[in-house]
Order: C-alpha cells, then sequence, then structure tokens
C-alpha cells in the first residue's frame, strides 16, 4: 500500500498598513521594546478598538486577487486565552463571518502540470507582542510592539499532497501579497509565517488520518523541511504499529525535526463571540469593485505577457513574473537593451547568481537595472563580448558605475580593427605548427571544430577582447588557404 | 453654597456671587468634615480641584466661561483621570495611576468644570448596592444603615448628602437609574452609544452607558450637554446629532402619551411604590397627557438574558487583568499560572469572581449555544417589545425598583434576590434605550423613583418630561435630615 500526504496550511501574512489594525501606534520593525505600543496596545483599562480601514482594503485586495467570495458582512470575534504577551487576554479575530470567503489559486507542479488549491477563507486579526526569555534572570521580558500588528491569516483547504506542492503554493500567495503590496514578506522578519497541517493516509482512502500542526515556520525551506520530516515521522510511526495524536508541533530548524508542543487534548476553549466593542464591517459591492480595478498587474497575468510580448519560455516567464520587483527589474533592463532573451538570460543568470551569494534583495542590487540594460546594450553592439560582459559586470557589482564608464577607464572595449585581428591570427598560426599540421592532415569534418583551440589562442593574445566572430572568420580563412 | 442646583451655583458664578475657588473650597470642606458617614468618594483630589477652579476663574475673568466653566463635579471612580488613582471599586487597581483621560473626562475639563474626586462604586460595576467596593459600601444619605443602590452608588451619596453639586454615572443594567432611585436624584441612562465609553473601564461593553446623576432635571440637561456626542476613539459611539438639552425642557406635555407596562405593576410590586408611581401618572394627566395600557412581554426574561450577557462580556473584559502590565500582582509568582492564579484570586472580590464564572461557563464549547445565543435571542426579543411599544406611546413609565433602598448586608448573601433588584432596569440596557428615573415620593422615609423610558435619541424628550414634573412637584427637593 502506497502512503498519501494530506496537507493544509495556515499563513499568516502582516498587512503592510503604517499604523495597527486597532490603534495609532506604529507598525515598524525593529523598535526599542515597548516604544511602539501605545495606551490600546497595552490593554489598559477602559481603552477600545477602533479598526483601521485601510488593513480592510487590503484584505479585500487579496480576496479580489484570488477570486474569492468577499464577505459584505464580516464581524470581530474575541478569541479569549491568557498569555502575557496577549494584553487583553483575547486576540481580536474572525470566526464567524470572515472578510474573504472561499477562493482559489493555481500552483505550477515541477512536471509542468498546473494544481488548483483551493483557500477556505482569509480573516483579519491582531498578531500579539513577544516575550522575552533572554537578557532576564528568572524573568520573562514582555515587547508590545508587535502587538496589535494587523495579520491576514490566509486558511487552505487539505488539498497539497506533498512538500513541494506545499511550498509551491507558499511561495504563490508570498508572490501575489507581495505584488499587491499589502505584506513585505519578509519571513525572516516574521512578516509571513506559516503552520502546517499535516496527515498521511493510504492512498485512495477516503478519510483523513490524524493531523498534527506545526506551528510558526518562516522561511520556504524550513517548511519543506518540516513537511518532509513531519510526513516520514507519521509513516514510520504508523508502520510500527503506533498512532498519531491530534497535536501542536514545533520545527527545530537546527536539529531539523518536529517536537510536540502541545496535545488539542489540554488546548485552551478560547470562548469565542463576537467582539462588543467593534461594529460589523459592512461593505458593498461598489466597495469590493473599486479595489478590484485598483488591483495591480498580478503574476499570472504578467507571466501570459512576458511570453505573448517577450518570447519568454514559459519557465523563465513564470520565473520573472513572481515578484513585481523582479519582474520590474527585468522590464527596465529589456527597455534599455532592446533584447528580451538576453535580458532575461542575465536576469536570471549573472544578476540572481550575484543576489543569491550575497543575499541581496533585487531592490538593493549594487547594479541597477538600467546600468544592466547598458550594459547588455554593449553586448548587443558589439562592444564587447558576453565574457568580457562578465569581467564589467564584477567591477559594477562591486565598484558600481555604468557599463561604459567600466568598459572606458578599464579598457575593455573589443578589438573591431579587421588590421589589428589579422596580425594575431597570424601570429598564432606561426607560433603553432604542430597544431597547423595536424589541421592540415584532418578530414574536413573535422577542422571545424579544431579551429577551437586556435580561436582560445587568439582571445588570449587579445586579452580577450578580439571579436570573436572576426577572429573566427579570420581563422578558418586562413588555416584553410594553407591546406589548399 | 453646597445646596444649589448646577443652574443656581452656575448663575452665582456669572453673576460674581462666588469664585470658583471659593466654591469648589465649600466642596472639599464639606467632603473633608461630612464624608466619613457616607464614605461616598474613594479618592478626593483637593489640589487639583482647586488648580482646576483657579483656572476657571481667570478663563471667567478674561470672558472665556461657557456655562459650566468652575462647578465643580464628581466623577464614578471608572472613568479614567490621569494622574489620579481610578480603581473601579477593586483591590485590582487601587494601585493604578491613569496615564490617560477618558473622554468623559477630557469632556469636563475641555468644559471648564472642576473635578472634586472619584467616587465609590460597587466593584468593576458590579453590584445593586454599593457593597462590593473594595473601599466599604458608600452609604444612603437618607438612613446611613441603608445602601445607596449600585453601582453608581458613591456618586448618588455625593449628591444626595451635597458632597458634589452633581456626578457621572454609569449603568450597564440600572446602575445609574437604581442608586439616583434610592438617593432621590434624577438620574438618566442616555440611548446607548449617546455617551463615549473610551476611557470608561469596561464592565459588560455592549450594555455600558455612560450619563448624569444630579438634583433636578434640568442639572442633568446641563451635564449631558457636556457628556454627549461622537467619540472617534470609540466605534460604538453614535454619531447621531447632539442637541442642547437644556433648549426644550419647558416645552408643555399636553397630548404626550405615556404608556404603562402591565408587566411592571404585577402583584408582586411594593403596593407603597404602585401607589407612588400611579401618584405620579396622575400628576402628568393633570399636565395634559394620555395613558394608555401597554405589554413588554419578555420583561421577565431580562433578567437570565442579562445575568449571561453581561457576565459573559465581563468575563472577557477582566482578562486583561493579569498581573502583567499595571494593577495588583501577587507577592513572588513562582510561575506564570501561579501568577494567574494568585492575581486575580486576590485581586477580585466575590461578586466580580461569581460573574467571571459566570461569563466563562456561558461562553464555553459546547454552552455557547445554549447560554449566550439563546441570551442574545431574548435580547432581540426584548427590543422589538420596546420598539412595538415605543411606536404607539411617547414614553414608557414605571417603578425605578421593586422595593426603596434596602438594609446594607440584607442582599449580600443571595446573589438572585440581589439581581432582582434590577428587574425594572435591565430591559432598557439590553434595548439600549435611554431612561430616566425620577423623585416620585417616599416609602417610609425613603425615596422612591419614577422610571421614564422613552425612545433611541429622545434625551432630550426625556429630559422634558421630567422638568416639567419637577416644575409641578417638590419631591426632588427634599433633603435628607442634616443635609
Amino acid at each position: 500500500m502506497e502512503w498519501e500526504a494530506v496537507i493544509g496550511l495556515e499563513i499568516h501574512a502582516q498587512l503592510a498598513t503604517n499604523t495597527k489594525i486597532f490603534s495609532g501606534a506604529s507598525t515598524a520593525f525593529g523598535a526599542e521594546p515597548n516604544t511602539q505600543a501605545c495606551a490600546v496596545d497595552l490593554a489598559l483599562p477602559g481603552t477600545l478598538p477602533v479598526f483601521n480601514e485601510s488593513a480592510l482594503r487590503m484584505a479585500v485586495m487579496f480576496g479580489t486577487a484570488i477570486d474569492a467570495h468577499i464577505g459584505k458582512v464580516s464581524v470581530f470575534d474575541r478569541k479569549n486565552y491568557f498569555y502575557p504577551d496577549l494584553p487583553k487576554g483575547y486576540q481580536t479575530s474572525q470566526l464567524f463571518y470572515p472578510i474573504v470567503g472561499e477562493g482559489h489559486v493555481d500552483i505550477e507542479l515541477s512536471d509542468g502540470s498546473t494544481k488548483r488549491i483551493g483557500v477556505t477563507r482569509a480573516h483579519l486579526e491582531e498578531d500579539a507582542g513577544k516575550s522575552l526569555h533572554e537578557d532576564f534572570a528568572n524573568m520573562t521580558g514582555i515587547d508590545l510592539n508587535r502587538a496589535g500588528t494587523p495579520l491576514l491569516e490566509i486558511v487552505s483547504e487539505p488539498d497539497m499532497r506533498s512538500a513541494e506542492e506545499a511550498v509551491a503554493y507558499v511561495k504563490k500567495i508570498h508572490s501575489i501579497v507581495t505584488n499587491l503590496g499589502i505584506c513585505d514578506g519578509n519571513m525572516a522578519e516574521g512578516s509571513f509565517r506559516c503552520d502546517c497541517n499535516v496527515s498521511v493516509r493510504y492512498k485512495g482512502e477516503e478519510a483523513f488520518g490524524n493531523r498534527t500542526e506545526t506551528k510558526n515556520i518562516n522561511s520556504f525551506r524550513f517548511i519543506e523541511k518540516a513537511i518532509k520530516g513531519e510526513i516520514e515521522r507519521q509513516i514510520d510511526l504508523l508502520e510500527d504499529g503506533g498512532t498519531i495524536t491530534q497535536e501542536t508541533r514545533l520545527y527545530d530548524a537546527d536539529k531539523d525535526e518536529t517536537r510536540s508542543m502541545r496535545s488539542k487534548e489540554e488546548a485552551n476553549d478560547y470562548r469565542y463571540f463576537p467582539c462588543p466593542d467593534l461594529l460589523p464591517i459592512v461593505i458593498d459591492d461598489d466597495y469590493i469593485g473599486a479595489v478590484r480595478d485598483s488591483l495591480p498587474e498580478m503574476p499570472d497575468a504578467r507571466r501570459a505577457r512576458f511570453v505573448e510580448t517577450y518570447s519568454l519560455s514559459e519557465y523563465d516567464a513564470g520565473v520573472l513574473s513572481n515578484y513585481k520587483s523582479l519582474s520590474d527589474y527585468f522590464e527596465t533592463v529589456v527597455e534599455q537593451s532592446g533584447d528580451a532573451k538576453l535580458s532575461a538570460n542575465w536576469v536570471m543568470g549573472e544578476l540572481s547568481k550575484h543576489l543569491n551569494q550575497n543575499d541581496t534583495d533585487i531592490t538593493a542590487s549594487p547594479v541597477s537595472a538600467a546600468n544592466l540594460g547598458g550594459l547588455l546594450k554593449r553586448i548587443k553592439d558589439n562592444t564587447i563580448s558576453g565574457n568580457i560582459a562578465k569581467k564589467v559586470f564584477e567591477i559594477m557589482w562591486a565598484d558600481g558605475g555604468t557599463a561604459d564608464e567600466v568598459i572606458e577607464a578599464k579598457g575593455l572595449k573589443q578589438v573591431t580593427d579587421t588590421g589589428a585581428i589579422e596580425k594575431m591570427v597570424e601570429e598564432v598560426i606561426a607560433a603553432n605548427t604542430a597544431q597547423v599540421e595536424q589541421y592540415k592532415a584532418a578530414p574536413v569534418e573535422k577542422r571545424g571544430k579544431m579551429v577551437g583551440f586556435f580561436m582560445g589562442q587568439v582571445m588570449k593574445v587579445s586579452g580577450g577582447k578580439a571579436n570573436p566572430g572576426q577572429v573566427q572568420g579570420l581563422l578558418k580563412q586562413k588555416l584553410d588557404a594553407l591546406c589548399d | 453654597m453646597h445646596n444649589k442646583t448646577l443652574a443656581e451655583l452656575a448663575q452665582g458664578l456669572e453673576q460674581g456671587d462666588f469664585s470658583s475657588v471659593e466654591l469648589t473650597q465649600a466642596y472639599l470642606d464639606r467632603i473633608e468634615s461630612q464624608d466619613s458617614k457616607y464614605n461616598s468618594y474613594i479618592t478626593v483630589t483637593p489640589e487639583l480641584a482647586l488648580e482646576q477652579a483657579a483656572a476657571a476663574d481667570t478663563a471667567r475673568q478674561s470672558g472665556n466661561a461657557g456655562p459650566m466653566t468652575g462647578i465643580p463635579v464628581a466623577h464614578k471612580d471608572i472613568f479614567c483621570t490621569q494622574g489620579v488613582r481610578t480603581s473601579a471599586g477593586s483591590k485590582m487597581l487601587d494601585n493604578f495611576i491613569s496615564p490617560y483621560d477618558a473622554t468623559v473626562i477630557q469632556k469636563f475639563n475641555a468644559a471648564g468644570c472642576v473635578s472634586l474626586g472619584k467616587t465609590n462604586m460597587d466593584e468593576f460595576a458590579m453590584g445593586s448596592s454599593n457593597e462590593s467596593s473594595f473601599y466599604g459600601a458608600a452609604r444612603n444619605p437618607w438612613h446611613t444603615d441603608h445602601v445607596p443602590g449600585g453601582s453608581s452608588g458613591g456618586s448618588a451619596a455625593a449628591v444626595a448628602a451635597d458632597l458634589a453639586p452633581a456626578a457621572t454615572g454609569t449603568d450597564t443594567g440600572g446602575s445609574i437609574r437604581q442608586p439616583s432611585a434610592f438617593c432621590n436624584l434624577t438620574g438618566l441612562k442616555p440611548t446607548y452609544g449617546r455617551v463615549s465609553r473610551f476611557g470608561m473601564i469596561a464592565y459588560a461593553s455592549s450594555l455600558d452607558q455612560g450619563g448624569p446623576m444630579a438634583k433636578t432635571a434640568q442639572d442633568a440637561a446641563m451635564m449631558l450637554n457636556v457628556m454627549a456626542g461622537v467619540d472617534p476613539m470609540d466605534s460604538t459611539s453614535a454619531d447621531h446629532p447632539v442637541a442642547d438639552y437644556t433648549a426644550n425642557l419647558e416645552q408643555p406635555l399636553s397630548g404626550l402619551k405615556i404608556g404603562l407596562p402591565k408587566e411592571f405593576f404585577s402583584d408582586s410590586l411594593n403596593p407603597e411604590i404602585a401607589a407612588l408611581i400611579q401618584g405620579a401618572v396622575k400628576e402628568y394627566e393633570a399636565l395634559g397627557a394620555t395613558v394608555k395600557e401597554i405589554s413588554l412581554p419578555n420583561t421577565a426574561l431580562s433578567v437570565p438574558a442579562y445575568y449571561i450577557i453581561a457576565p459573559a462580556e465581563a468575563s472577557s473584559n477582566l482578562s486583561r487583568f493579569d498581573g502583567v502590565r499595571y494593577g495588583h500582582r501577587c507577592d513572588e509568582p513562582k510561575d506564570l499560572e501561579d501568577m494567574y492564579k494568585r492575581t486575580r484570586g486576590e485581586g477580585f472580590g466575590t461578586e466580580v469572581k461569581r460573574r467571571i464564572m459566570v461569563g466563562t461557563y456561558a461562553l464555553s464549547e459546547g454552552f455557547y449555544d445554549a447560554y449566550y445565543k439563546k441570551a442574545q435571542q431574548i435580547r432581540r426579543l426584548i427590543q422589538q417589545d420596546f420598539v412595538r411599544a415605543l411606536s404607539e406611546v411617547d414614553v414608557i413609565m414605571g417603578p425605578t425598583t421593586p422595593s426603596p433602598a434596602f438594609r446594607l448586608g440584607e442582599k449580600t448573601s443571595d446573589p438572585v434576590e440581589m439581581y432582582m433588584e434590577d428587574i425594572f432596569t435591565l430591559s432598557l440596557n439590553l434595548a439600549g434605550l435611554p431612561g430616566m428615573s425620577i423623585p416620585c415620593g417616599f416609602s417610609n422615609g425613603l425615596p422612591v423613583g419614577l422610571q421614564i423610558i422613552g425612545n433611541y435619541f429622545a434625551e432630550e424628550k426625556l429630559l422634558n418630561v421630567a422638568h416639567k414634573y419637577q416644575q409641578a412637584t417638590d419631591w426632588h427637593t427634599r433633603k435628607p435630615e442634616g443635609i
């Protein structure tokens, strides 16, 4: 019998509002503890929440982007539990009437097929603060800067069957929310995090197995590892005759394993009820229509446009359309260079390699899109070769400047003077008599390949600057003349 | 000075008969010498009061005085007051100095009023007798062996004993009207949302409403003029135009249609109270009103519905008192759970604990539908009863309480008997309607209140109806012996 995993995800996306969901305090990350917590965030006696309308707009943007049902009346509920970093003793959330109802996204799988993943709902809620266990001997510090930051909790259907599908789904949602500009997507800072519900069953079975929930995973790689590990753990356990306990687990990235946090039996009874301090949110079709009309181009639409307009492959178009920052960069490069294919290769190749190696976001790239476009233009007009262009790029990455400035300063301009190239070709032929003899002795159909050796020698002599096309032409001409 | 109405004090200040500093000092002196008998204040703020009074006098001299400038008032200790302890009558907040002002306090400050101090109250406004206060029960100036009512009992006692010319109160199930009835005052619970709840420590958010407690309807109108209005800090405050509540007090009552709900006049009603209410209604007929019997069939359900909804909300509202950020924290907690348990065990009194437990139970998984949801359905029925009745009559009248002020300790052992005190007042909070209690006579030397209920945002009409009665009668001018 073959096992099958069933995976459903809850994603918490911090909404990029300037102020908190129910107070006027700033949501900026990284401030000194408790400097961004006002009377409302501290839950001082008598304080009341006032809903931040921009969080509503962002939630509706997400809902329309995934083609979801939008709740025209949505209601905030209180989820009651005690925890020191939860100042009111309840989290304001939406249980019964969420702002976003059923929707869906399509994910691309490695075999090129697409799969539709259902989104059950997405609701607005407030984040809690943070407990700080270091720095306080026998005590816990509480930082309430994050308390009240707006979250959109996006709940999927249990539609995923592997860690790869789950990661593809998370990446898709990540690209949607960042593309909409409603979440900065910064996983390391916790702006985008994921709870993974995992169960296994025999393939073909209808019923779900007992599931575990692994909380607050904050990188794509950890999501993949945590889910893979959890699937293996569950299968091993079941094959050994054990049973799966429905429980909450934590992923320990250092040990690459999940471990039990608490079981559902001892879980809280949250005693949800409608929050009497907040009125129901009521919106109409005009509101939803206006939000829909204002949506930016979404990744799927952009990918189609890239294939259509730039004749890119589906794969390249897919990579380049996922993130708005990358798409915008790419399109600026194309505009400057006039060559979409060349631009795609460079953005996905040399540029991405450097960004990854230096752990740099594209928005902070030392080589701007305009400057990369300028560099590619010099390949196109034969000022430099592709190889020299890589050298120029390295210098631009390290020291800045435009391609033209670097080419000029370093004297990297390509040699296209036929006389000069001819001289170098003749020198190389004269200096390599043995190879010339081999060339002459070789059958005609093998000679083409043998030109490569001479090419390399000439390029070496020219310091890489000789125009490769011209070199090749002249070499063939001269060598073949010797054979006659 | 101390036995004048707000209207008279305003006139005296305007005419220069006395300054605000003199007036304030007179009240402070009275509080100092008299309040040990009534325990009506938890905190007196003489320095702040005299500072505000001096500023009011300066404002008046430079021609910047409004109708309330320089008038001293007292505030129920449920309104957060910057720099002043705001205890809500609880040990839990005995050490809590509020860093901010409630909207109501801001409005009184902006109007140039003087704050004499913070008045006693049932702990977190949970009670009908003021006996659940951590600071000890306030006493009824009409008979100090009797309760002043609750939860705004300190405000009622202070005004009745002339320790403040008027005071703020809050009313979740009758907490303005019942103590007003017990202490011979004019008290107004406005429409839900009329007065901002921001900075008013929450008991049951969907029911809580602040309002004035005063000697006359005119004074209550002057107070409401300061308090009413939409507040961007309170999403549930009503964006409804605010009237000048003093402008139409003199409207004649001819043609006024009064409804008398038969459920308010059952055989179990204290006959003396029944007679006094009927007497007041006769007076209204003499003023030109017509009377009609109506029915509010779900009245009896208001007590059980209220005692599900209010504790449910309270159980959640009071979760923030956890010892983490402010207020009481137990000594040397050994871990988090120990801190929660002992902090809350020590900080809350019996009645508060009882309501937290009832509310927690009512919201529990598996019980929610049977209790909370059902109670909300009853709430809608009660509201519909009123809407139907108020489409036929202008105001509804009846007793404020089933009996006059009871003795201290008389009902503390039986919470349900205490809860029945609120039978006539609770249903308005459930419906969100405005209601008043005005003096209408005495039973065994203790005051009796007439309750007047109006439609949503009909405060102006209620005050007019109350004022005309007070012009025709003198019950409201009677004073306890020795005051």
